[in-house]
């Protein structure tokens, strides 16, 4: 790709802090509608996206109104494309520029999920890129998201429904984030107290409290997915309780709960301590689903592309390296020390190489029970907005297809594969089965209508 | 004969015999019950000692010795951003507390003379410390997260609104408690406005604040560790939260022992202040 003169991110121009605008407006602006190509812009502005663009340029309500009404909706969003006319990422990975920053701060959860952000360390692969990556542990999704729209963390290890929510003010005002790499598939699981043994069948469970990471999560949105499938209202039939993974154990121990859909190594910490056993792995829901992703503020890759190409690079690596199942025991033991995850090796080495005790007695062996998959494909966005949107943390209308192409930036992703020398797959959206049900990415609105189960 | 020994001696003794009770029954206490039924012993290797073993999840004191000695012998760590030594931590601890803290007594003893000495600020101030003094430091978190924009602040933020409560308070009501016979005699004498403050009402204020500022350190020390487990990172309430993760019970008691001998030379070190400043009447 050819590289613009006027508008691409090498040329300094006094105004702005990355260079390619008048001014620190134009920018912010600009850092608003970075869409994968021109050519997409068009499809792009869907009511919601352009809705999101809207707030951030006029955060006024009447302002709003009173320039929606002056200039017309079309015209106000062909205005705001013409700002950032190539995205400043897309070309970022078309020369491995120096990095503007080689030292970051990227913020993690502990748990096996973060596998491939924390290993990037203690094995190198940030170096290989010529970045000094401080890797950094956080007490809750809450302080993470916090801390990375802070800009105290560069990018950060998020649940993947995390960005989308965050994008479209659910739960925070809206800053455009987005999600260049999903970090893992499968890894998660419903485990239950051990007084629950005999209590394998979910009609079984009314009454049950039972502890979700986060309400953006893949985890409320299995959950719920499987226990409405199962009959039981996950409102009202049961008590959902977010709580923060790594302290799952510890109120299940206190009785506190009377399970978990967490991610692992939490599920396989409650069978080593003998207080839990595994019901379900997610991947009998939805074998292949995501799990967290990595992500970042679209102003951190507008402002600085080529350290954010630099760390998408190192994590598609150590993700490409996680994936193969011959290089999961030595990861565990990289992982494992106080400064990582700080767990035992056994249980890294459970979850990771999928032969694991299942706290029942049993040994069980399921090598896709996590596997590393970076790839985000668009249609999980669309499913993840399905969820949101039927048990009522979406109200009104939305573009699924625009708000997904725009958070999980799979063109990105394949570009920089393909630059790493890995193969990425062929199409940015794709097909899958949840519980039994197929899924369409491009009839959403069929698909929420298809639930007996649902809000609003 | 016991009864005529010192009594700073025969406390020492009570003292060492009540902890040595106290070791002995935590020892019994977690011994730990029968193994479990037996396993396959392929099962056995993928759990954990309390499962396989019966070994209690609570630790015992040898246990908790035995940690607490390997920390005291490298306190000063440093194994990358989260994983430092115990010194380390602490030192976070105390520079933020001494940061919040050292910002509230800028803050609280002026304006505790304003309205120690002026009835009319006091009135109109009253309501606002008054609905301000009840609500936990933590809950001012979200607020100082979302304003500041940056957690290390926030923490000091937070220490600093925390102790801001208890020095006013102390410093306005031992300003204003000053005997009226020594302004009066201060008046008759014609000392300037400045001078009365600094000869006069300081040192009569002086013990009712230092009163206050010990109890601002204490709150300080105990909110220190909420915030730290909140937002994370360093300090010693970060370690616990960390140890927590990892349920390791034994590094838990470690860091609440450690939080409590530096809590209690915080407060000495305010006590042996407000003794210095204390004078006979």
């Amino acid at each position: 790709m050819s590289m613009k003169t006027t508008t691409g991110p090498y040329t300094m121009k006094s105004g702005c802090s990355c260079g390619a605008h008048e001014s620190q407006m134009a920018h912010e602006r600009a850092c608003t509608v970075i869409s994968n190509s021109a050519a997409d812009d068009e499809k792009l502005y869907g009511r919601t996206v352009e809705q999101a663009v809207l707030r951030a340029i006029a955060p006024n309500p009447l302002q709003r109104r009173a320039l929606l009404q002056g200039v017309g909706a079309s015209t106000l969003a062909s205005a705001i494309a013409s700002f950032f006319p190539l995205a400043a990422a897309t070309e970022a990975f078309a020369q491995a520029g120096k990095p503007e920053k080689t030292d970051l701060k990227v913020g993690f959860i502990p748990i096996s999920c973060a596998t491939p952000i924390i290993m990037a360390e203690p094995m190198g692969f940030y170096k290989k890129q010529g970045l000094n990556v401080d890797v950094v542990k956080t007490a809750g999704w809450a302080v993470i998201r916090d801390k990375t729209i802070n800009k105290e963390y560069d990018a950060a290890h998020m649940l993947a429904a995390m960005p989308i929510a965050i994008s479209l003010g659910l739960g925070s005002t809206p800053i455009p984030f987005a999600v260049p790499a999903i970090e893992n598939v499968n890894g998660q699981a419903i485990t239950l107290a051990m007084k629950h043994k005999d209590k394998r069948d979910p009609k079984d469970w009314k009454g049950f409290r039972l502890a979700i990471p986060f309400d953006y999560s893949m985890h409320n949105y299995l959950l719920r997915y499987y226990l409405a499938e199962n009959g039981i209202d996950p409102d009202t039939d049961v008590q959902l309780r977010s709580v923060p993974p790594p302290e799952m154990v510890a109120n299940l121990r206190a009785d506190n709960i009377d399970g978990f859909l967490a991610p692992d190594n939490i599920a396989q910490r409650a069978v080593y301590d003998g207080v839990g056993f595994i019901h379900m792995l997610s991947k009998e829901i939805w074998d292949g689903h995501p799990c967290c992703s990595f992500s970042a503020s679209r102003a951190f890759i507008a402002e600085t592309p080529n350290s954010y190409a630099a760390l998408l690079r190192a994590i598609l690596e150590a993700t490409a390296y996680a994936s193969k199942a011959e290089n999961r025991k030595e990861i565990a033991e990289a992982i494992a020390p106080a400064n990582y995850l700080n767990a035992p090796v056994t249980v890294l080495e459970q979850v990771l190489t999928g032969t694991y005790a299942d706290g029942l007695g049993g040994v069980k062996k399921d090598p896709a029970r996590i596997t590393f998959d970076p790839f985000p494909y668009e249609s999980f966005a669309v499913w993840m907005m399905t969820q949101m949107k039927r048990w009522g943390q979406i109200k009104g209308d939305i573009d699924y297809a625009g708000v997904a192409k725009q958070i999980f930036l799979a063109t990105d992703a394949a570009k920089a594969m393909k630059d790493a020398g890995l193969a990425p797959p062929a199409s940015t959206s794709k097909s899958f089965v949840v519980m039994g049900k197929t899924f369409d990415p491009t009839k959403p609105d069929d698909y929420i209508n298809s639930f007996a189960m649902k809000r609003g | 004969m016991a009864s005529t020994a010192p009594l700073p001696l025969r406390a020492g003794v009570l003292s060492l015999l009540i902890f040595v009770i106290f070791a002995l029954a935590w020892h019994m206490a977690t011994r730990g019950g029968p193994a479990g039924p037996a396993m396959d012993p392929e099962y056995a290797k993928l759990m954990g000692a309390t499962a396989t073993q019966g070994k209690s999840a609570m630790p015992g004191p040898l246990e908790v010795g035995a940690k607490l000695i390997e920390h005291l012998r490298h306190p000063f760590y440093d194994r990358g951003p989260n994983d430092k030594g115990l010194g380390i931590q602490l030192a976070f601890s105390m520079l933020r507390v001494a940061a919040g803290y050292g910002l509230a007594v800028l803050v609280a003893i002026p304006l505790g003379f304003l309205i120690g000495m002026s009835p009319l600020m006091n009135k109109a101030l009253d309501p606002f410390i008054q609905i301000m003094k009840p609500v936990s430091p933590l809950a001012w978190m979200p607020l100082a997260l979302y304003t500041i924009k940056d957690s290390g602040l926030s923490a000091i933020f937070v220490i600093f609104i925390c102790s801001l409560w208890p020095m006013l308070v102390n410093t306005a009501f031992g300003v204003s408690g000053v005997r009226k016979e020594w302004l009066n005699v201060a008046r008759t004498l014609e000392v300037g406005p400045w001078r009365r403050a600094f000869t006069v009402i300081l040192p009569a204020a002086a013990p009712t604040i230092f009163t206050g500022m010990r109890i601002s350190i204490g709150i300080a020390w105990l909110v220190i560790v909420a915030a730290e487990m909140l937002v994370g990172g360093t300090g010693i309430g970060y370690f616990v939260w960390n140890e927590w993760n990892n349920l390791s019970i034994t590094n838990v008691i470690i860091a609440i022992l450690l939080i409590g001998v530096v809590g209690m030379l915080l407060d000495q070190l305010l006590a042996r202040a407000a003794r210095a400043v204390t004078f006979p009447e």
